[in-house]
């Protein structure tokens, strides 16, 4: 890949780094064990979103792998529920495949969708997605994966590989319309050795909007690593938080420990 | 009570959550007999400030906006139709404030849309911005942003140069971060322009 050197030392001002906390959804519940100890509800998504607010999580992103007829019904009546009870912002994905989808929930009251295979099937739908509603409400989430020396898009949770080399990809949906990159390492995914910084790094310094990092995160060092080594605006993990190994506000005291803008 | 002016410019279900948690009565304005019921109002808005006023201008209601004296907020978009003009679509708005809404630079090495939580330093102290630090952080999602002004901004924030994060003239005030997904700070910010 041609390295571009476009720096992104220049001042954004006191824009806070983003923690994101994931939560897996099926049929409205959460499908990854939690095991926060004050829960009364371990499996209820809103509830757990609402304690990760409390906690300082800047944003939350729902991915929904309900995979029956009703998905889109048990979309919106989570969307509704966290938008009643949440007063942060969240991102909705899983299986929106059409202007339909999103409408309904963006009208539910979802800030944000994630959109990942559907764009790559039809890319047109970026353009689309961001002509009628606004790059802000256009997440394109990327699962990329090392095959020999390229990383390439995947599909699937990263068993379908496409043919589409992640950084051209990645270049391709901005210009269409997409007003943030949620970028998966599969190779890192599940590790928790450490986000794949090299390779966030060479994208974030080539990208004009916000990447949010995801894969890898096994503890607060992390956390530091991607934000000073990789420059990205945002990470994302699912276990670390669910099963309390990453405490929000300790993170939050280590990122600022480390000269990192962070809300506390 | 509050009057929710409806022209059809993006959701505004975040906005009534939020209301609801906080115990603040709303109604929705769609014709102008409707200003008449309340005590205060919201402009909302998301999206594209240029089409969002094509949208204002249809419902008819503008006129009545202009002449209100109880206090108004604009939110985003929102906030920038308020203003005099729009780099996005080259749109003529309000006029209620006389300022611009700008892009954001594409050659500087910022990030646009401006996405994320950012310091609001509240100028001075407002009745808007009661019981809230100083440097409270928001949350902003937007690719225009409206000129720092030395008569109206009420609150700037810093992203590559220093806007308004916050205007007010008189009974009209605007707010380009979102109070409704702000946390507590958001939160105490409607609570503060409901008992205005």
């Amino acid at each position: 890949m041609e390295e571009i050197n476009l720096s992104k030392n220049s001042p954004s001002g006191n824009l806070a780094k983003r923690i994101v906390p994931c939560l897996d959804v099926k049929d409205g519940r959460t499908v990854k064990g939690v095991n926060f100890v004050d829960l009364r509800d371990a499996g209820d998504p809103v509830e757990l979103a609402w304690q990760y607010s409390q906690q300082g999580a800047d944003e939350l992103v729902f991915l929904d792998i309900t995979a029956t007829y009703e998905r889109r019904k048990t979309m919106v009546e989570l969307v509704k529920a966290v938008a009643r009870n949440v007063n942060i912002p969240f991102t909705i994905g899983g299986g929106i495949n059409e202007i339909a989808d999103a409408d309904i929930l963006l009208n539910s009251g979802a800030d944000k969708i994630s959109i990942n295979s559907a764009a790559v099937r039809n890319p047109e739908l970026i353009d689309q997605l961001a002509k009628t509603f606004g790059v802000q409400f256009v997440v394109i989430a990327v699962d990329t994966r090392c095959v020999g020396n390229q990383n390439l898009v995947h599909l699937n949770g990263g068993r379908i590989a496409t043919e589409h080399e992640t950084f051209k990809w990645i270049k391709e949906a901005e210009s269409r319309g997409a007003g943030e990159i949620l970028l998966t390492s599969m190779d890192h995914d599940g590790t928790k050795a450490g986000f794949d910084c090299g390779f966030l790094k060479q994208v974030n310094n080539q990208i004009g909007i916000p990447l949010i990092a995801s894969g890898g995160a096994g503890n607060q060092q992390h956390f530091v690593d991607v934000f000073k080594d990789a420059g990205v605006d945002a990470a994302l993990a699912a276990s670390v938080f669910h099963y309390g190994e990453i405490l929000i506000p300790d993170l939050k005291q280590t990122l600022k420990n480390n000269q990192i803008e962070v809300r506390l | 009570m509050i009057g929710i002016i409806q022209y059809g410019a993006g959701n505004i279900f975040s906005l009534t959550a939020a209301l609801d948690r906080l115990g603040i009565r709303y109604g929705m304005i769609s014709h102008e007999s409707d200003f008449e019921q309340y005590d205060r109002y919201i402009i909302p808005g998301v999206g594209h400030a240029g089409a969002a006023m094509g949208k204002l201008e249809n419902t008819g209601l503008v006129p009545a906006i202009r002449q209100l004296k109880k206090p108004v907020l604009g939110v985003c978009v929102g906030m920038q139709l308020i203003t005099a003009f729009s780099e996005e679509g080259n749109a003529g708005l309000l006029n209620i404030v006389p300022v611009k809404t700008l892009r954001f630079q594409e050659d500087t090495s910022l990030k646009v849309p401006h996405t994320g939580w950012n310091r609001v330093y509240s100028r001075e102290t407002d009745d808007l911005f009661k019981g809230i630090d100083q440097d409270a952080y928001f949350y902003f999602v937007h690719s225009y942003f409206i000129e720092y002004n030395n008569l109206y901004t009420l609150a700037s924030t810093q992203y590559g140069i220093e806007f308004s994060a916050a205007i007010r003239k008189d009974n009209f005030f605007g707010v380009q971060f979102h109070p409704e997904k702000s946390g507590s700070a958001g939160e105490t910010l409607l609570k503060n322009f409901a008992h205005l």
